[in-house]
């Protein structure tokens, strides 16, 4: 039993620990004939080189603020999805609500990005021709840098609500009906009975999954913003796992990037710590 | 009785709270329509001429429906490479990953494996710290991985979450009285996964199988750093050059420029639905597992 463990730890040592240990990087300055280890130190450079960068502010501020857009759009919409299939009555249509909500998860992140495209082009996208029938003007969407947070956040929540729904789906399945027969004695309103019995039935999952969204506010998807990204909405959608990509891997300066990323890094657990210690001392729920 | 009781409560139901249910109803067929339109849009365009597409005369239905754009496609050579190893790097992947995850959930699982807690810790705790992209490309590196077909199989074999999903399932399922019951009748740990643990673990191993398939069917980020060679390309890449960065490269040179460009246009489409089709018509067939497996995970994470 022991030797069959001993390959997935290998896999969770070299992969996940070993570039932790390659971190030390960022305090380094890269030399590629001398390796990692034997590359000169220089304590806190590139984390000051990047802290004075004219870009750091606004990298800090457009990851903050794709995010926070997200969770503040994102993370309520499927409670309200899941309150409201829970309300169906009929049971194939409650199938289909979710089966259908559920199926754009399974779409890639390429496809998602490119139905975008395609739907938002200037001229022939369907939504600027849909706009020129009602006689309205085009709008080059993805060459407006306003748009871009909008654009990534809805289309997010197009494509996950119907996922994220099903864990509170779950968990409202999990309330006690006893709660739902009491509240009928009392005469409680439909909404009334969702406000007093369902909310209150799913606040321990509410507050996880919220725990866990903040917990990845830095850690935002790299994969769409750089396919959503042109030269055009630069300005609002170089966030930081981007630039790290671009200096990192397009320029090679390994030594600079790894001091970003790591920043991000440390700036994301002790945000996810921050949290879940707010959590635990107010609502009794935390993540451990 | 209870059918009885089910009628009265409708007649007792009052005027505010039906008019409240009927807001739902609607609100939720808007929302139905909403995710279903773009899907049927798509792949209407796909089977429509390639003047029609681009003259904006496709609503909801195909118009002159035409084959075209499939029949381009399959023709060309780097999408069908694509296509190839997208399916090598599923197959082989998900088989890894799974017997991976198995390997390691199962010990997990057990209240005799010494120092499981601890374990269980150091694998979780990569899921809220990383040494972040540049220094895990430096592993790849000196293993000598980048631009191989094993830089997308191995290092992002496990996930987490999946172990977690695939542990607590091990451990409600399985009793521990099983598993003393066949050492005493001398029986080794692994005939033991083999003949008992795996036949009850259908269930999770379908979980595990499908969530692998369709990450690494959709996965595009590993391949996108790791990989040089246009050969070794996943459907993933190819799309991303010919859609997002729009390279449609010189095949159909031959063709007016109209053409071209309107033929270039319904291509996209065509290679969104080739790309996608294959998980969504799964996907009806296999949801009940999926919502399975986030509850296993839901119950204990």
């Amino acid at each position: 039993m022991y030797l069959l463990a001993i390959p997935p730890m290998l896999f969770f040592f070299i992969f996940k620990y070993y570039p932790m240990l390659n971190a030390v990087l960022a305090f380094k300055d890269y030399n590629v004939i001398k390796g990692i280890w034997g590359s000169p130190w220089v304590g806190f450079k590139h984390f000051e080189l990047f802290f004075d960068n004219p870009l750091f502010w606004t990298l800090v501020k457009n990851t903050l603020l794709l995010s926070g857009y997200l969770i503040l759009v994102g993370f309520p919409i499927p409670i309200i999805l899941a309150l409201m299939i829970s309300e169906l009555r009929g049971k194939k249509f409650k199938k289909f609500v979710q089966m259908v909500t559920f199926a754009p998860y399974f779409i890639s992140t390429v496809v998602m990005v490119s139905i975008i495209m395609l739907f938002l082009a200037p001229r022939l996208g369907f939504v600027n021709v849909a706009l020129n029938y009602f006689g309205l003007e085009s709008v080059n969407f993805l060459g407006d840098p306003g748009m871009f947070r909008s654009i990534y956040v809805w289309s997010d929540i197009w494509q996950t609500a119907g996922y994220s729904a099903v864990i509170y789906l779950a968990a409202l399945a999990g309330v006690d009906p006893t709660l739902y027969e009491a509240a009928k004695v009392d005469g409680a309103s439909r909404f009334q009975k969702i406000w007093h019995v369902d909310l209150p039935g799913i606040v321990p999952t509410i507050v996880i999954i919220l725990i866990l969204n903040v917990g990845n506010v830095m850690a935002i998807g790299f994969e769409k913003v750089y396919l959503l990204q042109n030269p055009l909405n630069q300005v609002n959608s170089e966030i930081i796992a981007t630039y790290v990509y671009r200096i990192g891997l397009l320029n090679a300066n390994y030594s600079f990037a790894t001091a970003v990323g790591l920043f991000n890094s440390v700036i994301n657990l002790v945000l996810l710590l921050t949290v879940n210690g707010l959590a635990k001392r107010l609502t009794k729920n935390s993540i451990w | 009785m209870a059918i009885q009781f089910a009628g009265r409560r409708e007649i007792k139901e009052s005027k505010g709270d039906r008019l409240f249910a009927g807001v739902i109803y609607a609100i939720l067929i808007v929302v139905v329509l909403a995710v279903l339109y773009p899907l049927i849009y798509i792949l209407s365009s796909s089977i429509s001429s390639p003047a029609a597409v681009t003259s904006g005369k496709v609503w909801l239905w195909p118009v002159d429906i035409s084959f075209e754009g499939f029949r381009v496609l399959f023709n060309r050579a780097e999408i069908m490479t694509g296509y190839l190893n997208s399916i090598f790097y599923t197959a082989a992947g998900t088989f890894i990953s799974v017997i991976l995850t198995i390997m390691i959930a199962y010990p997990l699982s057990r209240s005799s494996f010494f120092g499981r807690n601890l374990f269980m810790m150091i694998i979780t705790f990569t899921m809220i710290f990383s040494g972040g992209l540049i220094p895990t490309y430096m592993v790849v590196k000196d293993l000598h991985l980048i631009d191989t077909r094993w830089a997308l199989l191995i290092p992002n074999a496990i996930w987490v979450w999946q172990v977690i999903i695939a542990r607590s399932f091990f451990q409600s399922s399985i009793p521990a009285e099983l598993m003393e019951a066949s050492e005493i009748d001398g029986c080794s740990d692994i005939r033991f996964i083999r003949s008992v643990v795996l036949p009850l673990s259908k269930p999770i191993i379908a979980v595990l199988v499908l969530m692998y398939a369709v990450g690494q069917w959709n996965a595009y980020f590993d391949a996108l750093i790791y990989l040089r060679s246009a050969d070794l390309f996943p459907l993933q890449l190819v799309l991303r050059s010919i859609i997002i960065q729009n390279n449609s490269s010189g095949t159909m040179d031959a063709m007016a420029m109209v053409e071209k460009q309107q033929l270039a246009e319904l291509l996209k489409y065509a290679l969104i639905v080739v790309a996608t089709l294959p998980v969504l018509v799964i996907y009806p067939f296999v949801q009940r597992y999926f919502v399975q497996g986030m509850l296993v995970g839901s119950v204990k994470g």
